[in-house]
């Protein structure tokens, strides 16, 4: 358990701390990792946009080479799947394609928390950084990345000829409980996963999973009776609360009501966890 | 050169209280999910096998106590703590029990080409390293002059740092890990490497360095370099204090212990 007195890296002469030893929960020891992590933010700003760049360095596009894979997949997909289901393309292929850009956000949360912490292991040992800084590092490139990938939506709306009018705003709002579900969760994965090694492997075969159970390549109308397929997953209310918006339609009150009560679990259960474990970080990576 | 701009060191301070730390010993087994689950549903079964971790006890109940002006040297053997002591002085490592209090900015210079990032020029490594050890923006902008001319590395410094020699890297790590006041300055090992002429230029700024410093741990095995720098010394055997007080004494029991 930890107390910390205004303790603030690289902040005036006087940053104070102190560690405490024994287990329980050090509520103001997590507020004050999540407050600091806050105010770093040059440096996880730096830290992000160097992880995106090294992926793509001396490569003529750049970041833009996602765009680019994405945009492939999205006609691709978008074709075929309208054949499929016999629906036609002006319609189908602009849901598959926000469905696919807001999935591939909340997929990367999963798949990539698992090395959130074991991926940083040289900085955690070496010096103390809230581990917040860690979290805000990676939901800021994974916005980043998304920020490139978004291009193909007005590509998608011009080619269509769509307008989906200022209904299309609610999509920030939206966006940012994504963010925030994201990032708990990927906070919560990245101490979990630290601790056991296999459950990064377990979360990237669940994620395939949820991708087909998910309306994203298919429209839940097409459930029928059985749409509690649909409404019990958090997942499509997830993508709903975005994709909704960008077509030009309000998400639903029940979706809405299905991402506030989970972004409130979500708060609730991480926050407590991270209360609980946050000083063990260093000790398992 | 100019060591950037003064803030004078008032009172630092470092403080241990019946700090122990132990470490579980997480091998291919126990870390897995699987021996968790398994121990959960068989009832007791692998109790023993999941309660009997094997844990290191890396400290047991340090108490120390320094103030500014303090120039400590931890001394033991391999495996003694001493890193662990350091980490956890420098609040990486939160102890199991115990507690750490310190007053001042905490430089722990472990790892001086920590976040190194090899594709991006020399200036901007400067930059993220200097975030790293807690400047903010301004204050790295007001020491680049400083750290450029220490380098010597001028256009260089342009280019992505992959393209360096060791010798250059070397130049350019040290220069930014020394360029600010220390309050706190923990050291494992002392870091002074390079070719014949920089080390002359680095030996001078690192005393510099460390003499602005409050209050100085250093780690080493160097008898001489304990000798020249620290006035306490901390003698650590298998995570307990041994021996504390005067270098002198200190390293005379040491030295004796060891010759038997």
């Amino acid at each position: 358990m930890t107390t910390i007195l205004n303790d603030q890296p690289g902040k005036g002469t006087h940053s104070q701390f102190v560690t405490r030893g024994g287990s329980g929960f050090a509520v103001r020891a997590a507020l004050a990792d999540f407050g600091t992590g806050v105010s770093l933010w040059p440096l996880w700003i730096r830290l992000g946009w160097n992880d995106i760049l090294q992926r793509y360095r001396r490569s003529m596009l750049g970041p833009f080479w996602l765009t680019a894979s994405m945009a492939i997949m999205v006609i691709a997909l978008g074709v075929l799947y309208a054949e499929l289901f016999n629906t036609p393309i002006h319609d189908f292929l602009p849901y598959l394609c926000v469905g696919l850009l807001v999935w591939n956000l909340i997929s990367s949360f999963l798949i990539e928390g698992g090395t959130l912490f074991t991926g940083a292991e040289s900085y955690i040992k070496q010096i103390r950084l809230p581990y917040s800084v860690y979290v805000f590092r990676s939901s800021w490139s994974k916005l980043a990345i998304f920020a490139h990938n978004f291009v193909i939506y007005f590509g998608v709306l011009i080619y269509f000829q769509i307008w989906p009018g200022a209904v299309a705003l609610l999509a920030i709002p939206g966006l940012l409980l994504v963010l925030i579900n994201g990032a708990a969760t990927t906070l919560l994965i990245g101490m979990i996963s630290a601790r056991f090694r296999d459950v990064p492997q377990l979360i990237s075969s669940l994620v395939q999973i949820v991708f087909f159970i998910t309306p994203i390549m298919w429209k839940p109308e097409l459930l029928r009776t059985r749409t509690y397929i649909a409404e019990f997953n958090p997942f499509y209310h997830l993508v709903e609360v975005v994709r909704g918006p960008l077509l030009g339609s309000v998400p639903s009150s029940q979706t809405y009501l299905a991402v506030l009560l989970l972004t409130l679990i979500n708060l609730i259960v991480v926050g407590t966890f991270f209360a609980r474990f946050r000083s063990r970080i260093s000790y398992w990576v | 050169m100019t060591i950037g701009t003064i803030n004078a060191v008032e009172h630092s301070e470092l403080s241990l209280k019946n700090v122990s730390v132990s470490f579980p010993i997480y091998h291919g087994g126990s870390r897995s999910l699987k021996k968790s689950l398994l121990f959960r549903s068989s009832g007791g079964q692998l109790a023993s096998d999941a309660s009997q971790r094997i844990t290191v006890e890396a400290l047991r109940n340090v108490s120390l106590g320094f103030r500014t002006g303090d120039r400590v040297a931890l001394i033991g053997n391999n495996g003694a703590g001493k890193t662990t002591l350091l980490r956890v002085m420098a609040g990486i490592y939160e102890p199991v029990s115990g507690e750490v209090r310190s007053r001042g900015r905490i430089s722990p210079m472990f790892d001086i080409s920590l976040g190194i990032d090899g594709d991006i020029s020399g200036y901007d490594n400067i930059r993220l390293r200097g975030l790293i050890l807690g400047l903010s923006a301004k204050e790295i902008e007001e020491r680049m002059e400083d750290i450029t001319a220490f380098t010597e590395l001028g256009d260089y410094l342009d280019i992505p740092v992959r393209t360096y020699s060791s010798g250059m890297m070397t130049r350019l790590t040290f220069a930014v890990a020394t360029c600010f006041e220390p309050e706190i300055l923990l050291m494992d090992e002392w870091i002074v490497a390079g070719d014949a002429g920089f080390l002359v230029k680095a030996q001078h700024r690192i005393e510099n360095f460390v003499e602005k410093a409050g209050i100085l741990v250093l780690a080493s095995h160097s008898t001489e370099i304990c000798k020249r720098w620290c006035n306490k010394a901390v003698w650590m055997e298998r995570g307990e204090v041994k021996l504390t007080g005067d270098i002198d004494m200190v390293l005379d029991s040491y030295n004796a212990v060891a010759a038997a």
